[in-house]
């Protein structure tokens, strides 16, 4: 974001790590497994983490205004089983059309979310554990446990995320769009700027005329309107929906932010970190099978890797502090 | 004589226990510099937040240009062109420079998006006409304290604001600095600006002010030009009676020493400090805000670790690794942050009374609840707190009477050493005299007490010997005898 | 200030309430969900004409007792400020160890040590990395929840373990006397024995302190870190116990044991009034609102409610019984603050 300062170059170089560290990976299973890094396959690869780029970014903007939010997951079950039963009753209706329902009924919950933090003031932990049962309960009572399958769904429906442009899945396009229109807003508005402010020192917002429990609030519509929409991508790529889809992807979400450097003390991060973070993980889950690992190894794979990201968050973010003798400043 | 910009009628603004602001009344001219003057817990800051849109008063009137208006949030302080510079720089260290200064009034692009270019060239414009040498890039974190001030000048001067408001901005400058703001703030009344400028160093005050406002708890006094007044006429209006009669110092017999420091040293915060405590004495230390003192009190109570240098307590080699072990040596540590340091506030009275000796008034792990009661009840006694009950939370209680619990607290665990840090910031004149009183008490009964403070009038009045620090260094020692004020603020400035 | 010394009684009045306010302030609460109690018992004698049967009742005792006895020091770790995601990833990676060291051939009583020692070193873990490295304990544990279970996970993949020996069953079926089950008595010591520690102890009174104000816990000679390290090493403790006893119970281990079950700890003991930022709560508190929770799910497997249903109502139940206090406080505090400006 800023490169002048030693900081700055620290916050940039975190970034720059994590893509060394992605290449190396690639070079790595690429010497065992060749094919691994053919332009197809990891275009493939990349398809396959277009959502946890998506929400990891929106999870990011949480996040730096000192919240999180664990629902996504059961939001995306919601909103999956809501579009797929709305094409099984309607197949008529444009896959455009279902695609800009899918981020409306994502925002309301993710706008109920926001609610109860803003306007009540419950801790973010405590609503979104509560509306992550009560989200994915609301599933169950929607589809009555039946599944929806792929060929009770409209070749529309399906067609969508599928489709290719240049090489690449709708579903990439789509995810590079959110990443680039993110960066923008973070970068480029007030609300994006406010955000990081709020996070950073919610007592100085206060004095500067920002109102923290808003900006809270619109993070958690962003975040929940984004995984509205991947709910709808994620049943028509997987052509199935059913009451465990996503069960425990939040947790990927968070991790992949923490390892793209968000601080979970808020205010620090970066849209970049957010989606290196996401692009590491992917690699992760698909690389696993391809050295002969059981994909059994990836749920403690990514709580280890939590885990040690915290850490080392924790050392780097370190505030100096005010430094009293003069000579410590050199 | 012009119209006033700002004038305040009759606000008032009361919270629970407290009311900070009764009916007080307030101007600012164009063109100059207007000083509030009061004592801590007079009521300044909270007039700030008043004018800042951070509180609501209860009830008065709020008038500018004669028009009256209403603030409900920071934003129609900014509507109405006022810009206030607060005490504690309460800006955003993760931002840069530019973001700081532009972070409630940024430019845009005709696409609606910031123009972070013409942000930035217009804050080194602005940083240009301040005279100071600040990348507009860099993360605040990375500036000094006096850096960020300018920083939040520069906010200040981006809004185009006719009333600047600066709460205390020499609190933690140096000498030189404090010259470069004066120059500013001429330079700001001289642009027609109306200022308000709120401190308690007299000779400030008399250097930039043309005008003077004096509150006392809470309350308005007077107003007036500075010229028509004398130092004297100003700290009678502030305290309601002379000097001399708020520091009862009682003569004592000082005895042999009780605790030495040598060459303690803190690999960033302080260096080689070297002193001796004697019974029955108490040892000011004196020092602008940020100048150290605090850190090397909380090193004495095992709070943070020294890298090197030595103590002795009582005769035996003193090296606390946590409170706990300074308190079962004898040394305690009342912290200058009473509300989130010294007490719980939502626990009772007697609780917090009992807390650091609880193990003595158990058996075997369980409280013995009549005997913690009435140690409890024993100190509230010689303490005179005043509280309906010894169950009652202390948040319930004025701050002075919290500020009781806070030593009794620590006088229950029988110390021979205790370290007050800032004893009487910020409680009303009647409590201060009884905090003073029960200081003097203590150290008659054979007590050692070193008192942090940055008051001078207090450190002059209370104290038989001053340390005075400067970043981190102990840089002048007075006796008694041969302290003045003079040279005690010149070597606390760092002025050679 | 004369008017200041007028309004308060002098010193030596200060009257002898011991405790006395703040344990009404508790009381209110408790005797509200005592109240739920008694309605929910009352219906479930109306739903099912055998609930009353001394069987049926022990029965529905089984299907809480195991997140009741976590819910215990999570109560304290509450109280305290911090709070631990983990525990059901630590019954499940518990439960594995257990059955690995079955098919090692280990004793019932050797299976319910293994099981204790896991969970005790899975909660040290989670404090010593969240005292050390200073990390908000929600990040950590949330970390650890999907470490500990994905190691169960590597362990086991798709398979069970069964074939526990047949003395393991009694930890989880077996009774002591009569109707009473080894699990329900097991609670009741338990809940005695918490309610002592922290409303009769030292330890009990600095985990106040602390989740009221850690930083003047500290300056007031608390070991802060040490207390929180202990208090994660024994929700981790109790959450191995509750291995033992579920694994005993159902007789075999899946990784996908008690999945969830964090959520349900959780929702019992910030029911039973423990404040979620920390700092107040009681144990009895606790102990009612387990009985609350119990009876309701029982009440709606009565009703043949399919537990995804359930966890609907244990969401709702969470943020209301947290979100409503807060309502109310603020409607308090407003109308304090009218009747202020009024005087």
């Amino acid at each position: 974001m800023k490169n002048t300062s030693l900081i700055g170059k620290l916050i940039s170089h975190r970034e720059w790590l994590l893509a060394g560290i992605i290449a190396l990976m690639l070079v790595g299973v690429g010497s065992t497994a060749p094919f691994f890094i053919s332009p197809g396959n990891l275009a493939e690869v990349f398809d396959d983490t277009a959502i946890l780029i998506m929400l990891a970014c929106a999870q990011m903007l949480v996040i730096l205004t000192r919240c999180i939010d664990l629902s996504v997951a059961s939001n995306i079950a919601f909103t999956g089983m809501c579009v797929a039963l709305i094409n099984v009753a309607y197949p008529d209706t444009p896959a455009l059309v279902t695609l800009i329902m899918s981020i409306g009924i994502g925002g309301v919950l993710g706008a109920f979310n926001g609610i109860l933090v803003w306007l009540v003031g419950i801790p973010s932990i405590v609503v979104t554990l509560g509306t992550m049962s009560i989200y994915r309960g609301f599933v169950f009572l929607l589809s009555g446990g039946e599944w929806v399958n792929a060929h009770e769904m409209t070749p529309q429906f399906l067609a969508l995320p599928r489709a290719t442009f240049l090489d690449l899945t709708v579903l990439s396009w789509i995810a590079i769009a959110v990443t680039i229109i993110m960066l923008v807003f973070t970068r480029f508005t007030k609300t994006g700027l406010s955000i990081f402010a709020v996070g950073g020192n919610p007592k100085a917002a206060v004095y500067s005329g920002l109102n923290v429990g808003k900006y809270q609030f619109i993070t958690f519509c962003i975040s929940g309107a984004v995984a509205g929409m991947c709910g709808y991508l994620w049943v028509s790529r997987y052509a199935v929906a059913y009451v465990e889809v996503a069960v425990a992807f939040e947790l990927q979400v968070v991790a992949a932010c923490v390892i793209g450097g968000i601080s979970i003390a808020g205010g620090i991060g970066t849209i970049w970190g957010a989606a290196l973070g996401a692009i590491f993980l992917g690699l992760i889950n698909n690389a696993l099978p391809v050295i002969g690992i059981s994909p059994f190894w990836q749920l403690a794979i990514s709580g280890l890797v939590i885990v040690l990201a915290v850490i080392i968050n924790s050392r780097s973010e370190k505030r100096g502090g005010r430094r009293i003798l003069r000579e410590a400043h050199r | 004589m012009n119209r006033p910009v700002l004038e305040l009628r009759n606000i008032s603004k009361t919270f629970p226990g407290v009311k900070a602001l009764d009916g007080v009344e307030l101007q600012l001219y164009p063109g100059q510099v207007t000083a509030l003057i009061g004592e801590n817990g007079a009521g300044k800051s909270t007039l700030v937040k008043v004018l800042t849109g951070i509180y609501a008063p209860d009830g008065g009137d709020i008038l500018i240009d004669d028009k009256p208006v209403t603030m409900q949030a920071a934003t129609d302080a900014k509507r109405h062109g006022i810009s206030a510079i607060h005490q504690e720089a309460v800006m955003f260290d993760e931002l840069t420079v530019t973001e700081n200064i532009f972070i409630n009034n940024q430019s845009r692009n005709m696409f609606g998006l910031l123009d972070w270019k013409l942000m930035r060239t217009r804050a080194k414009t602005l940083l240009e006409y301040l005279d100071v040498n600040i990348d507009p890039d860099l993360p605040l974190r990375e500036l000094s304290v006096a850096h960020k001030h300018l920083v939040s000048f520069a906010a200040a001067l981006s809004i185009n604001s006719n009333i600047v408001i600066m709460d205390e901005p020499t609190a933690s400058l140096s000498h030189h600095e404090i010259q470069e703001l004066y120059r500013l703030v001429r330079r700001l009344r001289d642009e027609g600006k109306a200022i308000l400028f709120i401190s308690h160093k007299f000779d400030e005050i008399f250097e930039i002010c043309d005008r003077y406002t004096v509150f006392r708890d809470g309350q308005f006094v007077g107003a007036g030009e500075i010229s028509d007044v004398t130092q004297d006429d100003l700290v009678a209006m502030m305290v309601g009676r002379t000097v001399n009669q708020i520091y009862p110092k009682i003569e004592t017999e000082i005895g042999d020493t009780v605790m030495s420091v040598n060459g303690l040293s803190h690999p960033t915060e302080f260096d080689d400090i070297d002193f001796n405590l004697r019974k029955g004495e108490i040892l000011g230390f004196y020092g602008l805000v940020g100048a150290g003192r605090s850190e090397v009190m909380q090193a004495l109570f095992g709070l943070t670790r020294t890298s090197s240098g030595s103590m002795n307590l009582n005769d035996k080699p003193f090296k606390p690794r946590n409170p706990g072990d300074a308190i079962d040596q004898g040394l305690v540590y009342v912290p200058e942050d009473r509300q989130h340091q010294g007490t719980i506030l939502t626990l009772p009275i007697f609780q917090n009374i009992t807390l650091p000796q609880l193990g003595g008034l158990s058996r075997s792990g369980f409280i013995d609840m009549a005997r913690e009661y009435d140690v409890a009840r024993k100190y509230a006694t010689r303490l005179q707190l005043k509280a309906a009950s010894l169950s009652e939370n202390v948040e319930n209680l004025s701050g002075g009477n919290q500020q009781k619990v806070v030593i009794g607290k620590w006088l229950a665990t029988n110390p021979n050493v205790i370290i007050v840090d800032e004893p009487t910031k910020g409680i009303d004149i009647g409590s201060k005299a009884a905090v003073h009183k029960f200081m003097g008490e203590l150290v008659a009964q054979g007590l050692s007490v070193i008192m942090v403070s940055s008051e001078l009038p207090e450190i002059m009045g209370m104290a038989d010997r001053v340390i005075v620090m400067h970043e981190g260094r102990i840089v002048a020692r007075f006796d008694r005898d041969d302290m003045t004020a003079e040279a005690i603020v010149t070597a606390a400035t760092g002025a050679s | 200030m004369t008017e200041e010394v007028l309004k308060h009684p002098m010193t030596k009045d200060l009257p002898d309430d011991l405790n006395n306010g703040l344990r009404r302030k508790l009381m209110r609460w408790e005797t509200l969900l005592m109240f739920f109690v008694a309605i929910a018992f009352f219906t479930n004698t109306q739903i099912s004409p055998y609930f009353l049967d001394p069987w049926s009742l022990s029965d529905a005792t089984f299907n809480f007792t195991e997140k009741a006895i976590i819910a215990l020091p999570m109560a304290l770790l509450i109280i305290a400020r911090d709070i631990d995601l983990s525990v059901a990833s630590t019954i499940a990676l518990a439960s594995v160890a257990m059955g690995f060291a079955n098919t090692m051939g280990a004793g019932p009583i050797e299976l319910a040590v293994i099981g204790m020692a896991v969970g005790t070193i899975a909660g040290f873990i989670n404090g010593w990395i969240i005292t050390k490295f200073d990390i908000p304990a929600i990040v950590v544990t949330i970390g650890t929840m999907s470490l500990y279970r994905g190691i169960a996970y590597i362990v086991l993949g798709d398979d069970v373990y069964r074939s526990y020996p047949s003395d393991f069953a009694f930890f989880g079926q077996g009774y002591v006397w009569g109707v009473l089950s080894f699990e329900f008595v097991l609670f009741l010591v338990l809940a005695v024995g918490f309610g002592i520690l922290l409303h009769k102890t030292t330890f009990g009174r600095r985990v106040y302190a602390i989740g009221n104000n850690p930083t003047a816990a500290l300056f007031s000679g608390i070991n802060v870190k040490r207390h929180r390290l202990f208090l994660f090493t024994l929700v981790g403790l109790f959450a191995g116990l509750a291995a033992v006893l579920l694994t005993s119970r159902i007789g075999s281990t899946r990784p996908s044991i008690a999945t969830g079950w964090e959520l349900e700890v959780i929702t019992m003991v910030v029911l039973g009034g423990v404040n979620i930022l920390g700092g107040a709560g009681s144990i009895f508190g606790v102990f009612i609102a387990v009985f609350l929770m119990g009876l309701v799910t029982f009440g709606m497997g009565l009703m043949n409610v399919p537990g995804i249903v359930m966890s609907i109502f244990t969401g709702l139940l969470l943020i209301l019984v947290i979100g409503t206090p807060i309502i109310w406080r603020r409607i308090w505090a407003a109308r304090k603050m009218h009747s202020n400006s009024r005087n």
